[in-house]
């Protein structure tokens, strides 16, 4: 089923897949406006930088973002004069291994899934993996991210700087 | 004087400017791990994250990857992590605790210390072969030396000890311990690995650069000062915002408000640019109010005011240190390669002080030291395009003169820029330098500053 379930909140594990493909499009595009647009007011956005790390409060974390910090990045993104995209980075991103996973909380769904993305900027390319969750939210068909944490496999690895979102 | 092809490589420093190749040269990097790495203090971690016996992690010394251990005793060892038999690096993981170190590859057994302490297969070695001796061991680094929990150390057996050696700078490490309530301190929170296709001096010569902000972090200061305050925040997005509005203060600010004191080894600190009640302890918030009360309870009024007035920025403790004392920060630079460097990133947990005061020295981490960080990010592009920059061969001779005319003598042996804009910082840095690659035979030449020491 492409749309939700008549009838409740939950989310079907295809209109997951689908929303996450089309979040990583608008990424892959850098329409980070329209990828701010899939998040909800209250929203956390996570990449740890440890592995199984519990709390993005008592460790430090390779991005943590409220809602206002994730307003300020996207907004940055669309600067003339943010040089660490300059040249910009180009991405592709492939979204897999899709599954609905159990959640307490009954008004929203709690989706799992892999990614793999590759970036290339200035002469230089460089592959992430790993594990994304989302919690999506359901309001009337609209799907909305309530919050995502992203583990990448290397995310206690050296690494240059992080300035595309995963 | 050292040569790399047949030239003496401290001519390349000059007053007032450096030649590039400074930056870029494989020989000259080399020279440096030898003569600036190989005879300075380093640091290498701090006492709690070895707290108890048998406790280790494994670090860099230079490029050598070394063990920091904590023997039955008590004592700290810094030892070469490497197998006396056949070479294998012994310690694997990053951290951990161990009773004995032993290498996978023959068994080979070492004490915490590095003694030698079982041998498999012993008789089969020729009537010379001595377990006991000292060289037939996991080497020792030749110094060790801890100020206030900050363990250093120094591969050459001669030289200063550690507390002379970092003169005034005692103060900027004393401020890291003294805002703790119960006086004590300890690395928490994880770290950041952040690497760069550049040299390493780069790093430190950015740190108290009061003229960049302005320019490199435009993109991240615009963003800040357009972000709505009425969007939501856990805490983490207003600190981080509230620190990139502060970079964006007029260049008259950073002129005249900030200050920059330079001190005899390559050492100095910024003064700090924060008023931000949000940021700064000394001001007045819910959770400093806390803090301070905490402070002053342990501290009585009048040392915790003391304290409180202590404003740095960065303290550079040259080679490979960087802290920020009033912000539980601390950045331990590794040359990798003449073009490449990795910064490992740690905060700091003020045994006393209130759990919300951690939070906010972790949000805190995430915007100035974070791999993802609005703020950071634009400065290791600095980093790579200087890389880039330099291999034009353009312009020979790159300027450090900014307040050369300037510069006025400080109380405690030091230089401070009479603007805090001065380069006097770098130039303090490059007459360490070129001590350190002459082996501390000046030989009539001339110091990069004015005022020569």
């Amino acid at each position: 089923m492409d749309r939700p379930l008549r009838g409740s909140n939950r989310l079907d594990v295809r209109a997951c897949e689908l929303f996450l493909l089309h979040e990583a499009r608008m990424l892959d595009e850098g329409k980070f406006d329209d990828w701010l647009a899939l998040f909800t007011p209250e929203v956390r956005y996570w990449v740890p930088s440890e592995p199984g790390q519990e709390s993005p409060l008592d460790t430090v974390s390779l991005i943590y973002d409220d809602r206002r910090l994730l307003e300020t990045r996207v907004r940055r993104l669309s600067s003339p004069r943010i040089y660490s995209q300059e040249p910009r980075s180009r991405t592709s991103r492939i979204v897999t291994n899709v599954t609905i996973e159990e959640d307490p909380d009954p008004a929203s769904t709690l989706v799992r899934s892999k990614f793999m993305l590759v970036e290339f900027r200035r002469n230089e390319q460089r592959i992430f993996g790993g594990t994304s969750f989302h919690r999506l939210t359901n309001a009337d068909g609209e799907i909305r991210i309530a919050w995502k944490r992203v583990d990448l496999v290397n995310c206690d690895a050296p690494m240059d700087g992080i300035v595309v979102p995963f | 004087m050292k040569q790399t092809t047949g030239e003496d490589v401290v001519s390349l420093v000059k007053p007032g400017s450096v030649h590039r190749r400074l930056y870029d040269d494989p020989a000259i990097f080399e020279l440096e791990l030898e003569h600036v790495f190989g005879s300075a203090w380093l640091y290498v971690g701090h006492e709690s994250q070895i707290r108890n016996p048998g406790d280790y992690f494994c670090t860099y010394v230079g490029r050598k990857p070394v063990v920091v251990v904590r023997s039955p005793e008590g004592a700290v060892h810094v030892l070469h992590n490497q197998c006396a038999h056949r070479g294998a690096m012994v310690v694997a993981l990053d951290k951990g605790r161990a009773d004995e170190f032993q290498c996978c590859y023959h068994g080979w057994t070492y004490h915490l210390d590095g003694r030698l302490k079982a041998v498999p297969l012993q008789h089969g070695y020729p009537p010379g072969f001595d377990p006991k001796s000292p060289s037939m061991a996991m080497l020792h680094i030749a110094r060790v030396s801890s100020y206030r929990g900050f363990i250093f150390v120094n591969q050459s057996a001669a030289g200063p000890s550690l507390e002379d050696w970092l003169g005034y700078m005692t103060t900027s490490l004393d401020d890291m311990v003294d805002r703790a309530p119960d006086g004590e301190i300890e690395v928490a929170g994880g770290t950041f690995r952040h690497t760069y296709n550049s040299n390493w001096k780069l790093y430190l010569e950015n740190l108290c650069d009061a003229a960049h902000p302005w320019f490199t972090h435009r993109s991240s200061i615009d963003a800040a000062q357009q972000q709505s305050d009425d969007a939501f925040s856990d805490g983490a997005g207003e600190i981080a915002i509230r620190q990139m509005r502060q970079n964006g203060a007029p260049y008259s600010f950073w002129e005249s408000q900030v200050g920059i004191w330079t001190y005899p080894k390559g050492h100095s600190f910024l003064g700090d640019y924060h008023d931000d009640k949000k940021l700064v302890a000394a001001l007045n918030d819910p959770t400093f109010r806390d803090y301070v009360d905490a402070m002053e309870a342990k501290k009585g009024k009048e040392e915790t005011k003391r304290i409180m007035e202590v404003r740095r920025w960065n303290s550079n403790v040259y080679p490979n240190l960087s802290f920020m004392s009033q912000f539980q920060q601390l950045r331990v630079i590794h040359p990798l390669a003449v073009n490449r460097t990795l910064v490992c990133t740690y905060n700091f947990k003020l045994r006393g002080a209130p759990e919300r005061m951690f939070h906010n020295t972790i949000r805190f981490a995430n915007v100035v030291n974070g791999t993802g960080s609005l703020v950071l990010t634009d400065d290791l592009e600095i980093y790579n395009r200087i890389g880039l920059g330099i291999s034009s061969e353009g312009a020979e001779w790159l300027q450090i003169g900014r307040g050369f005319q300037s510069d006025v003598p400080d109380e405690h042996r030091g230089r401070r820029g009479k603007n805090s804009t001065s380069e006097v910082y770098i130039r303090n840095m490059f007459d360490a330098w070129v001590d350190y690659m002459s082996d501390g035979d000046r030989a009539a030449r001339p110091a990069t500053q004015s005022l020569s020491a």
